[in-house]
């Protein structure tokens, strides 16, 4: 079995960026085992169908906006997965859902996607993280944990101190 | 009645770029190209270190990372006045060129091909024919019939399954179509050979950059790429083997395919010849570096003014002050506190200031850039017209093949002059694609010949003086001129900005009201249903817009792409 556990978003804007943040906490405070591989895709598009082409299930970490309270944790799979295509102006709007879709033409998609993420408070220029989204992080992670159970894998925390 | 189209794809609060057309008569009058995005990164990086720059500044956005790192090296490497190791610019070459083939493959088949190509016509066409086709024109290996049938039946499949997936947004059936059923199914072939041919691209820059997404292997003073002739751990020669085979293949897509599906499409729309010219003012940087000191290029470039070619004027090193005291940026119709005038990017300020969406006043978060107080256009044309005139063989020699091949396919001579529209900023692209991955390639042989020579050298320590030093790293990037500016004050970064090619297109109106490209260019381009603006698609597309910010939150909520209003 082959898991990607994929942390997306801009670090230059504040929350915009607490998938790559929940990627990169997520790799030091958990035991991870050999089949998962964290990424921390960024705001790319297009560079990522090689990674995710034909594993056996993506766990994407990003920010969602809900219109729910700030650091409300989300999750989305199977049919409340987001609709993938718009009229784009840019490549920037090439996003992932066009390299999941890329990837379900030719016939090599993963076979279980979900979206895990918290309601950014805020999108404003920093490379912080905003207090409540900071106070949310901790939840976030464990439902990522908690997602790779639903797949059967244990990752255990390396220790129970912050993350 | 006149009526007013807006095209803001992304409709949350920050977006991205957002069109307003103005449409009388079946055509545009009036245009405005706004940025939705407040972009202060360069605020982020007052006080750093500058040799981090370039960390950050390639975060601005997910398509353009490594543009945004190399330019950052440059200017402070310029404000040092540092040399490079020429390894280092050899690697650095590679990365940039292999970034702008992947970029410019992306762009044409996943980003703007279906602005051309209606898929659900592909259909209907005969396999047999369109490979007999396919084959008159190339002897790429993936043309045959039986890819061709194999294509037809996937399609087939997802449209039976009501799962169009992909394809789900284009415009299809609309009236400005115009390609035979087969040129369609050839050109939903490539664009699926295309999804796997990317990725060699992508595999160069990731041996050579140690990472991607967002290279890691950049330095201020060359590259943090160990060199070796025979150790594991480093940059081998082995390695470097399996770079060119990349290299190759990737060589063999981009003149057997991209550039006749482009001349083909160009060919059946010769109308859009006459589309879209707008600015023709250009600029653009000479790049990939062949000395240590950023004075010699494989790749001219410079100004031309009014689309003449004899008005060309050589931009020769990184240190041009023909370039360096030209730009200037306004500040007149976007969201920023102003009432100086236009200001050169070392004495920019970036202090926000909001007022909604006004015609006449503010209505964008981009600046407006000059060259000595002209709106110009950027991008694979103004470089490829630049090279034209300076004279380089191989731009000639691909610009002439393609311009031939369009001539065959629209069975009347088309010249240099079409080059100057819509399908002339694609065309152009698919040149300058011919002749960077060709000078990939050049670039390859020349790093073997020099390990061979026995030099492994890719980096010289910077050494950062008291007291405030300038500089400017300029690159041609994919979409144009980018040019980092940053001050340095006693080894930390005072002032930086960043003028991105984007910037230069999609600018708003400067000083003298005057529109710049986008808005210029899209002036007389027909809309037969407003509602469904393909054809204004078709010219902003042609410019591979890139606004400098990715921001894609997840949506949760369905909004309308497309509004149409009284004006």
């Amino acid at each position: 079995m082959r898991v990607v556990v994929l942390g997306v978003g801009n670090i230059l804007l504040s929350d915009e960026g607490l998938g790559v943040r929940a990627v990169e906490r997520l790799r030091r405070a958990y035991c991870l085992p050999p089949e998962v591989e964290v990424i921390d895709g960024g705001t790319s598009g297009m560079e990522l169908l090689e990674d995710l082409e034909g594993i056996d299930a993506l766990i994407m970490v990003d920010a969602i906006r809900a219109g729910a309270p700030a650091a409300t944790p989300i999750r989305l799979a199977g049919e409340a997965l987001p609709v993938f295509f718009r009229t784009k102006l840019s490549p920037h709007q090439v996003g992932l859902s066009d390299v999941l879709a890329s990837l379900e033409l030719l016939g090599r998609s993963p076979r279980h996607i979900s979206i895990l993420g918290l309601q950014p408070q805020s999108l404003a220029l920093g490379m912080e993280l905003s207090r409540e989204v900071e106070d949310g992080m901790p939840a976030l992670l464990g439902m990522v944990v908690s997602e790779l159970a639903l797949l059967g894998l244990v990752a255990p925390a390396i220790s129970s101190g912050e993350v | 009645m006149s009526q007013r189209v807006t095209i803001d794809p992304v409709t949350r609060i920050e977006g991205h770029l957002r069109v307003d057309v103005e449409v009388d008569g079946g055509k545009v009058k009036k245009a405005w190209a706004s940025g939705q995005m407040w972009r202060g990164v360069e605020n982020i990086l007052i006080g750093r270190d500058p040799r981090d720059a370039w960390a950050i500044t390639q975060r601005i956005c997910g398509v353009c990372t490594t543009v945004h790192a190399l330019a950052s090296v440059r200017s402070v490497e310029n404000a040092l006045q540092l040399e490079l190791p020429v390894n280092a610019q050899y690697i650095r070459n590679m990365i940039i060129l292999a970034h702008a083939v992947h970029d410019h493959i992306v762009h044409f088949y996943h980003l703007s091909a279906l602005d051309w190509v209606d898929v659900t016509s592909a259909l209907k066409a005969d396999p047999a024919k369109a490979a007999s086709l396919a084959e008159s024109l190339s002897s790429w290996s993936g043309n045959g019939k039986a890819e061709f049938t194999k294509v037809k039946e996937r399609l087939s499949g997802f449209v039976g399954t009501g799962q169009l997936g992909i394809f789900t947004n284009g415009y299809w059936g609309h009236p400005a179509m115009k390609l035979p059923p087969e040129v369609n199914l050839i050109a939903v072939a490539h664009y699926l050979q295309a999804l796997e041919v990317q990725r060699h691209a992508n595999k160069v820059v990731s041996i050579l950059g140690g990472k991607t997404p967002h290279i890691q292997n950049v330095v201020v003073g060359g590259v943090a790429n160990a060199l070796a002739v025979d150790s594991q751990a480093v940059l081998t020669v082995e390695r470097l083997l399996a770079v060119k085979d990349w290299i190759d293949q990737l060589a063999d897509f981009v003149k057997n395919v991209y550039l006749i599906d482009v001349a083909v499409v160009g060919g059946s729309y010769p109308e859009w010849t006459q589309i879209g010219r707008g600015i023709v003012d250009y600029i653009s940087v000479p790049d990939i570096p062949l000395d240590g000191r950023n004075t010699e290029f494989a790749l001219p470039g410079g100004h031309i003014a009014g689309g003449d070619l004899a008005s060309f004027k050589q931009i020769k090193t990184h240190d041009d002050a023909y370039f360096k005291d030209g730009v200037s940026e306004s500040v007149k119709h976007s969201w920023y506190e102003g009432g100086k005038g236009p200001l050169h990017p070392y004495k920019g300020e970036t202090r926000p200031q909001y007022t909604d969406f006004q015609d006449d006043g503010k209505y964008s978060w981009l600046k407006s850039p000059t060259f000595y107080d002209k709106p110009m256009q950027v991008g694979p044309l103004p470089r490829v017209l630049a090279m034209v005139a300076a004279g380089h063989k191989p731009t000639i020699d691909y610009a002439t093949h393609a311009l031939d091949l369009v001539s065959t396919v629209a069975k009347t001579k088309v010249g240099i002059d079409a080059l100057h529209s819509t399908i002339g900023r694609h065309a152009a692209r698919a040149v300058a694609c011919a002749v960077e991955v060709d000078e990939l390639a050049r670039q390859w042989d020349l790093l073997l010949a020099s390990m061979a020579k026995g030099d492994l050298k890719t980096f010289n320590k910077p050494v950062f003086p008291k007291g405030e030093i300038a500089g400017v790293g300029m690159h041609e990037a994919p979409r144009g001129v980018l040019s980092h500016w940053i001050v340095i004050q006693d080894g930390k970064i005072r002032n930086y900005q960043c003028v991105v090619p984007t910037t230069w297109n999609a600018a708003p109106r400067n000083e003298k009201d005057e529109p710049g490209a986008y808005e210029a260019c899209l002036a007389g381009t027909p809309v037969a249903i407003p509602d469904q603006p393909l054809e204004v698609l078709r010219t902003v597309h042609s410019f591979d817009p890139c606004l400098a910010c990715a921001v894609h939150v997840v949506d949760h909520e369905r909004q309308p792409v497309v509004r149409v209003t009284a004006a």
